[in-house]
């Protein structure tokens, strides 16, 4: 146990060498790690509880993503059976699916093909070999029923989270923070972390509108007031004022869709002076604007955001130039934040907010004080300890628990993990751990030499013995530590880790570091007795 | 040099005569912590029940909970806390989770912050909506239980089957008592609760299977040996390791405890309570004697002692 090859010696030294230098990267400044090749600046990323900054959870509104899917089925329902030129007598949204009533006396068998064709085969990671985006089913009596797959649904689900996160990135990015993290969390979630931010309630603002805005005529054939007693005409419904809640008959169609815009900026009226957003469309836009507004001269025109009625000017002169102005009495801010949510896009679905969690730098700051001094103090008694306890061995014990601690660090650095205040405890929590393994080895040696074995026998059979032991009793631990990574979030998680981490280092240096230094030590000095 | 010996070698302590009353203890303190957690009641985070943390610092003076208490109250978000934490001039506020799904816990972050204006630095600020505290609780309950059964799976390979079982009770005992400390001194039980549950698990079975280790290794060479002495032998010869590893454990905590500030001190009372008092006594007066109610150890009568 206590013969070490130099190629061993060489071997164990070089990587424990290794990674402790992986943890430089952390103590220098950036000017000065710049310039050094990728994969030596990897270091460790300071959690949210440490840095301070906002981690929000969203969840994307999956009902809203299928209801929008099967209007679209029904949309292109309608324009399949008319380009056949067959006839349909009742067409909508049942439940989860689109049924369709085919009139008496035509085609089934062609109207069933061409719905067939609607379905299309899945090609996402989702989707199994084969399988396709619709189900159509004949009930009988001319009614067909199409169904879209559940693959097909996760599909559109997956595409809106994709597209979610493009539209937060360009949203966040406006806010001017540093690097924010921005990932799809599950099937339907995503998390955005913004290390930094104090006060989320503006990021939260942008987040939760969908942001979705429309240009719809009024309907003038009823007022308002008779609308809301006796219902709006089939074409058009009731929305209410952004700012005032007082109720619009809206046109359902939209006239010109939002989607064309290219730019918005906020601005200032330039006879009110009250703050605005200018807008321009691209050139489909441009073409629609000036189309609808050359037929409605001296009709009211609503612009509708999320369903609410931001304004509802009268055209005065139609506007060619595809460029125009919205004010609904906003304030500075207001036209900031809508220039922003314009210029971003609309979200495919609405963003809830099923959590956050914001840390102040103060709190940061403090806990990373408060962290660094734990650290010291409770290495420090136990440095003490060991040495009042062991003596020259409690030394050995000590350098290579100093050594571990590094290593942590080292491995750390190298999966650029993030450090948790709980994390942190995880690391004081190892250096108690990690001197067991050799307290284990010494009290065997110990007990060795009372049998009455020769002092390097004592120490061989002491290592022999109790490495078994250590491997064991470790490896309980590190099973409850990867259990809690897997359960675990954020703080709770950087804890798992830097447990994990520092069993694993504890173990390898209980079987190399902590043997070698004995070993060379019994070579130099030739001991005539184990001075424990 | 004289070294510290804080256990003197060859120590013949009897732990084993202490099982007729050890065991009845335990029962009785099982049982008062299980009794505890129904009746008393855990002191859930929001983490698990939902709702919203805020802990603000006043920014001239001392905190007056009392008329904080009353601003807040008038905003008609129903139960709410206020407690001192850490230093006078450092309040946490709970608010219990707001009807009306995920957007009004929102709701309720704007009003407060309205309400408490510029008096306040926001420190922190926790919203966990109900879809996420249901998760996290079943995560919590399905991860003890998945660590529980890997581990036992883990001993059975290692050891006899009475050696895993032996060792099981001895730790979901300790996570009992744990559990009933936590309920009668109301630890704020959230996500890095479990996480010192299942580190205090893992590392009472560090303690546990060092001892069985040793039993293992004794009752392949003793063959002759009765039971209680044979255990009484075991953990005698492994009592100076585990004092000496018990206390750095304890002062690497007692740093965290004194010295980490209130964000982790409900982690570290928990793990202190768990690692240092319970796992001790477990290891020493349940894992061991209960292996002869296990029926380890009989049917040896065959075979000499080995020296």
């Amino acid at each position: 146990m206590l013969h070490f090859t130099p190629l061993k010696t060489a071997a164990t030294l070089l990587t424990a060498l290794f990674i402790c230098l992986c943890a430089v990267p952390n103590f220098l400044p950036e000017e000065t790690v710049k310039n050094w090749p990728k994969w030596a600046q990897r270091h460790i990323v300071l959690g949210l509880d440490l840095q301070g900054g906002s981690h929000i959870l969203l969840e994307v509104d999956s009902e809203a993503v299928r209801k929008e899917k099967l209007q679209a089925l029904l949309d292109d329902v309608r324009r399949v059976l008319r380009d056949a030129r067959i006839g349909y007598t009742g067409l909508s949204v049942r439940g989860n699916a689109v049924e369709v009533r085919l009139r008496e006396g035509t085609d089934q068998q062609q109207a069933l093909a061409k719905l067939r064709d609607l379905s299309q085969p899945l090609t996402g990671m989702l989707a199994a070999t084969g399988q396709r985006s619709l189900e159509v089913t004949d009930v009988g009596n001319g009614l067909f029923r199409l169904t879209p797959t559940p693959p097909a649904i996760l599909e559109r689900i997956r595409q809106a989270v994709e597209q979610s996160i493009q539209i937060i990135e360009r949203r966040v990015n406006e806010l001017g923070t540093v690097e924010p993290l921005i990932q799809r969390q599950g099937i339907d979630r995503i998390l955005v972390q913004v290390p930094g931010l104090q006060d989320p309630t503006r990021l939260k603002e942008l987040l939760g509108k969908t942001a979705k805005l429309d240009f719809r005529l009024v309907d003038a054939t009823v007022t308002p007031q008779q609308a809301q007693q006796s219902g709006a005409p089939a074409d058009a419904e009731i929305l209410l004022g952004a700012k005032q809640r007082e109720p619009y008959v809206i046109k359902k169609s939209v006239a010109v869709s939002g989607g064309d815009l290219t730019d918005a900026q906020p601005g200032f009226d330039q006879r009110s002076g009250e703050p605005v957003v200018n807008f321009r469309f691209n050139s489909n836009g441009a073409r629609r604007f000036a189309q609808i507004t050359q037929e409605n001269v001296g009709r009211p025109f609503a612009i509708v955001l999320d369903n609410q009625v931001i304004s509802a000017p009268v055209i005065r002169e139609p506007i060619i130039g595809g460029s125009g102005q919205i004010s609904g009495g906003f304030t500075v801010q207001e036209a900031n934040d809508l220039s922003i949510l314009l210029r971003a896009g609309a979200l495919p679905a609405p963003l809830t907010i099923i959590e956050e969690r914001t840390v102040g730098p103060g709190l940061g700051q403090d806990s990373i004080e408060k962290g660094k001094l734990a650290s010291y103090v409770g290495s420090a008694l136990v440095i003490v300890f060991m040495l009042v306890t062991y003596g020259l061995f409690g030394l050995f014990a000590n350098i290579a628990v100093a050594i571990n601690v590094a290593m942590i660090f080292g491995i750390l650095s190298l999966l650029n993990a993030t450090l948790t205040l709980p994390g942190i405890a995880g690391i004081v929590l190892t250096v108690g751990i990690a001197v067991d393994s050799n307290v284990l080895i010494y009290e065997r040696i110990r007990e060795e030499v009372r049998a009455g074995r020769t002092p390097i026998n004592a120490m061989d059979a002491g290592f022999a013995r109790a490495l078994a032991t250590i491997l064991d009793s470790n490896i309980t631990t590190f099973i409850a530590a990867a259990v809690l990574f897997y359960i675990g979030t954020g703080p709770v998680r950087g804890f798992a880790v830097t447990l994990g981490i520092g069993i694993l280092t504890t173990v390898f240096t209980a079987f190399t570091l902590t043997r070698l230094i004995v070993a060379y030590w019994v070579r130099w000095r030739r001991p005539q007795r184990v001075p424990i | 040099m004289r070294l510290l010996r804080i256990v003197p070698d060859d120590t013949k302590f009897d732990f084993m005569r202490f099982r007729r009353i050890s065991f009845p203890i335990s029962a009785v303190l099982s049982i008062i912590a299980i009794a505890l957690y129904f009746f008393h009641g855990l002191n859930f985070g929001i983490d698990f029940r939902g709702g919203t943390l805020i802990e603000v610092r006043v920014k001239a003076g001392e905190a007056d909970l009392g008329k904080m208490r009353s601003t807040l109250g008038g905003l008609g978000l129903g139960e709410f806390q206020l407690q001192q934490f850490g230093s006078p001039q450092d309040v946490l506020i709970r608010i219990s989770q707001q009807p009306g799904g995920e957007l009004a816990q929102q709701a309720a972050v704007a009003k407060v912050r309205q309400a408490l204006g510029d008096e306040v630095e926001y420190r922190r600020v926790e919203v966990v909506g109900p879809r996420v505290s249901g998760e996290l609780l079943s995560y919590g309950v399905i991860g003890l239980m998945l660590a529980i059964a890997s581990i036992f799976i883990y001993l059975w390979f290692r050891f006899e089957w009475q050696f895993a079982l032996g060792a099981m009770i001895a730790n979901v005992h300790d996570l009992v008592l744990t559990i009933g400390f936590m309920s009668l001194a109301q630890i704020d039980f959230d996500l890095t609760s479990i996480a010192a549950l299942l580190t205090i698990l893992g590392y009472s079975l560090n303690d546990t299977v060092v001892i069985y280790d040793r039993i293992r290794e004794m009752l392949r060479r003793y063959k002759k040996m009765p039971m209680p002495d044979l255990l009484n032998a075991s953990i005698n010869s492994t009592l100076s390791r585990s004092v000496i590893t018990h206390v750095t454990v304890t002062l690497a905590l007692l740093a965290l405890l004194l010295f980490g500030g209130q964000a982790i001190h409900s982690f570290t009372a928990t793990m202190m309570f768990g690692v240092v008092l319970v796992g001790t006594y477990t290891s020493i007066f349940i894992a061991a004697p209960i292996l002869i109610y296990l029926g380890v150890g009989l049917g040896r009568e065959f075979g000499r002692d080995e020296t």
